[in-house]
């Protein structure tokens, strides 16, 4: 009897070594794959049947013998019928969750390699035509179009080329990334070669965080059991060290050289100087995971699904305080109620939702209010928020919005380079004033952190930099200290070298404006103006 | 180290974007990057010993004092505070008598500060000495803390 378990880390933080090794000890042929991307169903357990993989989740080590007589309560049917999956369009994540990550035989049985295939019986032009046309733009966040990124480095004239990967998914609520990278290595590869073909290209890296062991160890298998089917090009996995900022593409070559991860000034633009000064494409996980579908199957074909000027599909990630969180790829145009409310099925709490994040520690916070807003890059940004890497982390009713605001300043100040000043010092100034804010503001029901138990951090390097006026020389009223935030969070805005420093307004006044009675105001904005 | 560090160079080789690789195979092999081995590494490499002492102290992952027996790594981002994270990070510390970011007086266990390790539907969520752990509840912490007391 062959049966499927997930290896992937979220399936293994849930048990899914356990149960693998219960099905192996009960005589059962188990393959490891990657995560369907469902976690509410993890471990699942998928059984191979004449009538297909019918799937049980989730399932203990104890549950062996109900499964395979097929009688165990949590019989799901077939995985990829559940309404979670059936609304989905995965052109990405086709193959995650569905096959043995590092076979070859799997992956290509399941239409890789194609995309490389039809890429190199092009010309490099017709392939960044074929990019271009796909609409296809970089799935990090900033929504660049890739095929524009491409024809820069195929036009920069240079020996040496490189292929980089930003596969530094540090934001919060986000992890399509790893789940790609453990579910489907050889598509990342695929899309990489492809990318090399098209900008002449011979080297790439692919930058992980050391917070994904289990991508690291993964992607160097794949890397090396396909080398000779992407050869001339070659690959190395580059392991980050715990920096948040190497997410910045321009501090992630820096990384790679060996150095600080220190933000550099643009221009010049990676595409034109990057990787020891050369000609660099540097793309996100998503982005060159996109590439073999839109090679093999036509820029049309991707370009066809989608919303204005944001074409294809997103990887969407459900995160936080939800009921059915995990991955869901679709075109582009979904709500982010329907996403929400309908695919997410609410809190996992069950208490009303009171905000949502979306795009990690840098996106705004939007309200119920909100929900109406479709998946696109340019209505969030009418909005006042990113869809960035497409990670939306739910919080219900018991959160308190300035120690939200709080905590983005924080984490700024901790993960800052320290290249420019608004984001190195502005941090934390930020920090102080919501400090300032959260005592003025009429007590709240919302617990306070145990000052005993904060990072000690705070005890150390930021403790000198915090506080270090007096009191009595600041105005500390909530009127006074809410426009100096809004002052700052303007300075740092328009005045920091990335997005660091320049995005973590977002959040902060996305929380301020959306949410004032957290921030101690007497009642919503829209009624005071009345 | 002289040693791991010639033999390691030989094998890697000596370009200056071995900086992060060969502190991580040194951090893997002893546990952390004592201070006393920056001359020999800046050396190897042909950096001066600022610079090498500044890559250091940049990364969080890069230790320069051994760490506990035993390392929680504990997520404080968004995600898992949504999920109740910072009720878990307090009890954490009181259960395992340490404060984030800090090592026990006994050497047997350090708390540290994650910020998000992409299991962010199932938090609060730790790497409970290199093991991922989801769903993190008081029942499941304290079998933790019993872990780690071994």
């Amino acid at each position: 009897m062959r049966v499927f378990v997930s290896r992937d880390m979220a399936s293994v933080a849930l048990g899914a070594d356990d149960v693998a090794r219960a099905f192996a000890d009960a005589g059962c042929d188990v393959v490891r794959t990657g995560s369907r991307g469902l976690f509410s169903i993890e471990p699942l357990v998928e059984v191979e049947t004449d009538d297909g993989r019918i799937g049980f989740g989730p399932v203990g080590p104890g549950d062996v013998a109900a499964v395979l007589d097929g009688t165990h309560a949590t019989r799901l049917g077939k995985v990829e019928e559940l309404a979670f999956f059936a609304g989905q369009q995965r052109f990405t994540f086709a193959r995650c969750g569905v096959i043995d990550p590092l076979s070859l035989e799997d992956y290509a049985a399941l239409h890789g390699w194609q995309g490389l295939a039809a890429a190199r019986a092009q010309a490099p032009q017709a392939v960044v035509d074929t990019v271009k046309a796909s609409g296809l733009r970089g799935r990090g966040g900033a929504g660049f179009p890739t095929g524009i990124k491409w024809q820069t480095v195929l036009d920069a004239p240079a020996g040496d080329k490189f292929i980089v990967c930003n596969a530094d998914e540090g934001d919060s609520g986000t992890f399509a990334d790893r789940m790609l990278m453990e579910g489907d290595p050889y598509c990342l590869i695929e899309g990489m070669a492809i990318a090399a073909h098209a900008v002449g290209a011979g080297h790439g890296y692919i930058y992980i965080r050391s917070e994904y062991p289990f991508a690291i160890y993964t992607m160097r298998l794949a890397i090396e059991r396909s080398a000779h089917l992407v050869a001339p090009f070659t690959l190395e996995v580059r392991e980050g060290a715990g920096a948040y900022v190497c997410g910045e593409e321009t501090a992630l070559l820096d990384s790679i050289e060996g150095k600080r991860g220190q933000v550099r000034a643009k221009p010049p633009l990676p595409a034109l100087k990057g990787l020891f000064g050369q000609p660099t494409v540097i793309n996100n996980v998503l982005s060159l995971a996109a590439v073999p579908f839109i090679l093999a199957e036509g820029a049309d074909a991707y370009a066809a699904v989608g919303f204005g000027r944001s074409r294809g599909t997103m990887p969407v990630q459900l995160a936080g305080n939800v009921r059915h969180g995990g991955l869901y790829e679709i075109g582009f145009g979904i709500t982010l109620g329907e996403l929400v409310n309908d695919v997410g099925g609410g809190t996992a709490s069950g208490r009303p939702v009171r905000a949502v994040q979306v795009g990690g520690p840098l996106g705004a916070y939007f309200p119920p209010s909100m929900f109406h807003l479709p998946f696109d890059y340019e209505a969030f940004a009418q909005a006042g928020g990113l869809i960035g890497h497409a990670g939306i982390t739910v919080f219900d009713d018991s959160v308190d919005m300035a120690h939200m605001a709080r905590f983005a300043m924080e984490f700024c100040a901790a993960e800052s380079c320290g290249k420019c000043t608004p984001c190195r010092i502005g941090s934390t100034r930020g920090v102080e004033i919501m400090d300032r804010i959260m005592a003025q503001r009429a007590p709240s029901a919302a617990a306070q952190p145990d000052p005993g138990l904060l990072p000690s951090q705070e005890h150390g390097s930021l403790a000198k930099a915090l506080y270090s006026r007096a009191p009595s020389r600041i105005d500390t009223s909530l009127d006074a200290q809410t426009s100096l935030l809004r002052d700052l969070c303007d300075t740092m805005k328009y005045g920091s070298l990335c997005a660091l420093g320049g995005f973590t307004p977002y959040p902060v006044l996305s929380a301020l404006d959306h949410f004032p009675e957290d921030f101690g105001a007497r009642a919503p904005i829209k009624e005071a103006a009345e | 180290m002289e040693e791991f560090i010639a033999a390691w160079i030989a094998r890697h080789g000596a370009t200056r974007d071995r900086l992060l690789p060969l502190l991580h195979a040194m951090q893997e092999e002893a546990g952390h990057v004592d201070d006393a081995w920056v001359p020999g590494i800046a050396r190897a490499l042909n950096l001066s010993r600022a610079d090498v002492h500044g890559v250091i102290t940049f990364y969080h992952d890069f230790r320069r004092a051994p760490p506990g027996r035993h390392v929680v790594k504990l997520c404080r981002a968004e995600s898992c505070q949504a999920r109740g994270g910072a009720a878990i990070e307090a009890s954490a510390a009181r259960r395992l008598g340490v404060a984030m970011g800090e090592t026990r007086g006994d050497g047997q266990v350090a708390l540290e500060p994650v910020y998000c390790l992409g299991l962010c539907a199932i938090g609060p969520n730790a790497l409970v000495d290199g093991r991922p752990v989801a769903r993190i509840d008081a029942d499941m912490l304290e079998r933790i803390a019993l872990e780690v007391a071994a």
